[in-house]
């Protein structure tokens, strides 16, 4: 049986224990993360890692050991050490943010370099392997290792379901929780620590070059899917578990591989699948989304063209035609010259708008070009459209002063925004103006006759 | 828009019984703020009484937000004292409800209007009692009475700035306060919310509540409130509207500038 099978039955006991490990390590970093990404300290836990490793180092030339509690005990110390200078340099110094996180990072990066090179010159330090918690090597954690990692990984899992309440506050609306009396500034400070505890128990699995994106991007990757934090921070969890599994995967694979990348690597290809087909958030459904959204507005536009065409011949009769002019329709030239549409566009608009029911056939005119009539549903659903659109110019002129060939809202949304008592009063100023569409102002439906207008027959909103 | 009847009911008799007794809600005793040495309050002094629609008002830069957010402990006194209800703010936070500005906040956090306004019990959870069915009522209750009632399961990121607003608003309502401070809560929104706010303000007068509120607009401080604090850094006056909110006292707050806003306020009240 090949390596990779044998991974995937999970038939060693070996490569069981690391990859629960690895998996328990994924989701408490994913979960975690969550609440990261939220406060916008991504930043913050990879100067962390990184300053993590002259801790590594200084840990094993001073006690001369390999036994991961104290490496990880000698790396957190420098990671605090790190975010500690890093607060000061922010504090102290007129240093801005961006350029204090880079240089705490690469000094202590620089530094750690340093001693890793002496370590590897040093006999004892040849075989330690500890340029494995640069790139991560699972493969490399023994049982005890596993255990370690792993309980500190439920012990953050554990605190962080316990203060949910008080991290979701810290993360949306921290000066409420001050006013309301929560010390905000602890809260903060357990939570920076429980993402440093997390960051150096993940160092063997992911490495600390890597291991922000085990805090970033699963998070990042769970936001596409939904819009409730819980369910953000479970997605999150289980995410970060597959990138876990699939890298411990890895190390079971090929003994050489690090398994940071790999697990990077899966990380990055569930969040780019999340970034493209999840619905609601996801680029193709908001493509999906924008494109209906302009094909509907290119309907209504037509509609509303084609009445007001109409009531511009209305208004201005001509000897002997009257009531004749309506069953004429409108030409396609007239359309195209009164909103700039194409030719093509205008034909695909029409297209539609015959099959939905709006529009017929008028005939050709003298002249050979086709022209159009709207039916009497139509004609009901242009008047509404064109009543909605002038009510929203008139409120947006008069009471905002925009200028009329800015207004371009979406025409059903009036009656969601405006109060009742506003939409009638500007309702009475378009009938003054004789700007409402006849249709509405009766209940009966429209005649393609000359209608008698009543003076305000209950128009409905 | 009504505060519903039982709501009421019930967040009165919950509420502390000393602050009835209290005539003066908020004593701000010769307060200044100064930070990095550049003052931004010089020696306030003001009381608010209770019981009152309260408006702070004053140009950019005055300290309005800054005077809400000392009441409220939020920033350090430089020198002075603030008492809530005859008592330190350490005493009675519970019986003060804050309403922020909508700025202050990240609106693409995941979280709906509901879970905003159940934050406004937080304050009376301890680290880690769990949030009860009848702090779920409240909040609901709170959604329902600035007329958010249907948006409880909405995502705060698809509702319009009116409506946010309000959803702050029924959040500080949710924390059942006696006495509730207001940044700029008209600031931005449309009008129907406008008439949504000025609703509740007002039933929550007549529930005996104080509100103070840092206003923007200055031609609507004498139909909206009762009281006026006049502010530059320094207090200018402070007092009921119909004495103190004059052309006088406008001048002397907001300097030479009255002439652009009264140009401004002339050309509203032709257009509408």
């Amino acid at each position: 049986m090949s390596d990779l099978t044998r991974f995937i039955l999970l038939e060693d006991y070996n490569t069981r224990i690391v990859a629960l490990g690895c998996m328990v390590l994924g989701a408490s970093c994913g979960a975690l993360g969550t609440f990261t990404l939220l406060r916008g300290r991504a930043l913050v836990a990879d100067t962390l890692s990184h300053a993590s490793l002259p801790g590594v180092c200084v840990a094993f030339l001073l006690l001369g050991t390999r036994e991961l509690p104290l490496l990880l005990l000698g790396a957190l110390v420098f990671g605090v050490l790190g975010v500690l200078s890093l607060a000061w340099i922010r504090r102290a110094t007129p240093v801005k943010e961006d350029a204090a996180l880079a240089i705490t990072l690469s000094v202590f990066f620089g530094l750690g370099i340093c001693l890793l090179i002496s370590v590897q010159h040093d006999p004892r330090g040849a075989h330690a392997g500890l340029e494995g918690f640069i790139f991560g090597k699972a493969a490399s954690m023994v049982r005890a290792d596993v255990i370690t990692s792993g309980c500190t990984a439920l012990l953050v899992l554990l605190v962080l379901l316990g203060g949910w309440r008080w991290f979701s506050l810290l993360c949306f609306d921290r000066s409420f929780g001050d006013a309301i009396g929560r010390r905000m500034g602890a809260i903060d400070l357990l939570l920076m620590a429980l993402v440093c505890v997390c960051t150096v128990a993940a160092l063997p699995a992911v490495g600390l070059v890597m291991a922000v994106a085990l805090l970033t991007i699963p998070p990042a990757a769970a936001r596409f899917w939904t819009d409730r934090l819980n369910v953000m921070c479970g997605l999150s969890a289980l995410f970060g578990a597959i990138a876990g599994y699939v890298g411990a995967g890895a190390s079971a694979v090929a003994r050489d591989l690090s398994t940071g990348p790999v697990i990077v690597l899966s990380c990055a290809l569930i969040f780019g699948v999340s970034m493209l087909i999840a619905p609601g958030r996801g680029v193709l459904a908001r493509g999906l989304v924008r494109l209906r959204m302009r094909r509907r507005m290119a309907e209504q536009n037509l509609l509303r063209a084609i009445y007001e065409l109409d009531e511009q011949r209305a208004n201005k009769p001509s000897p002997g035609a009257s009531d004749l002019r309506q069953e004429q329709g409108v030409t396609l030239d007239a359309l195209a010259l009164k909103r700039s549409w194409s030719m093509a566009q205008l034909d695909v608009l029409i297209t539609r708008a015959t099959r939905a029911g709006n529009l017929q056939d008028a005939g050709t005119t003298g002249v050979g070009t086709r022209s159009y009539r709207l039916t009497s549903a139509g004609r009901q659903a242009a008047a509404r459209l064109v009543r909605a659109h002038r009510l929203w110019e008139l409120f947006l002129i008069e009471q905002a002063r925009i200028a009329p060939d800015h207004v371009d809202r979406d025409a059903d949304a009036i009656e969601h925004v405006l109060p009742e008592h506003v939409i009638a009063d500007l309702e009475r100023q378009l009938i003054a103006e004789g700007r409402l569409p006849r249709e509405l102002l009766l209940d009966m439906p429209a005649s393609p006759h000359a209608i008698q207008r009543t003076s305000n027959a209950g128009v409905s909103a | 828009m009504k505060y519903p009847m039982r709501l009421l009911h019930n967040l009165a008799s919950s509420a502390a019984t000393t602050d009835a007794a209290q005539s003066t809600a908020v004593d701000v005793h010769d307060v200044t703020v100064a930070y990095h040495r550049k003052p931004v309050l010089w020696d306030v002094d003001v009381q608010i009484p209770s019981g009152k629609l309260v408006a702070i008002v004053g140009p950019n830069g005055a300290g309005k937000s800054t005077l809400l957010k000392a009441m409220l402990g939020l920033v350090p006194l430089t020198s002075g004292r603030i008492d809530i209800f005859g008592r330190s703010l350490h005493e009675t936070r519970s019986l003060v409800g804050y309403v922020p500005q909508r700025e202050s906040v990240d609106w693409d956090f995941p979280i709906d209007a509901l879970g905003v306004v159940l934050m406004g019990r937080y304050g009376r959870l301890g680290w880690l009692r769990r949030v009860t069915r009848e702090d779920r009522e409240v909040a609901r209750a709170a959604l329902a009475s600035v007329g958010m009632g249907d948006f409880a399961q909405r995502q705060i990121g698809q509702l319009s700035g009116g409506q946010q607003q309000r959803v702050f608003l029924a959040r500080a309502l949710a924390q059942d306060a006696s006495l509730y401070l207001m940044d700029e809560p008209f600031a931005g929104v449309d009008a129907s919310t406008e008439e949504a706010i000025l609703g509740v303000l007002r039933s929550m007068q007549q529930a005996g509540k104080t509100v103070v509120a840092v206003h923007h607009d200055l031609q609507t401080v004498g139909s909206y409130f009762d009281h006026v604090v006049l502010l530059n850094m320094r207090l200018v006056a402070s007092g009921p509207v119909k004495s103190t909110f004059t052309e006088t006292n406008l001048q002397r707050t907001y300097g030479g500038r009255l002439t652009v806003l009264d140009e401004a306020a002339e050309a509203l009240r032709r257009g509408v």
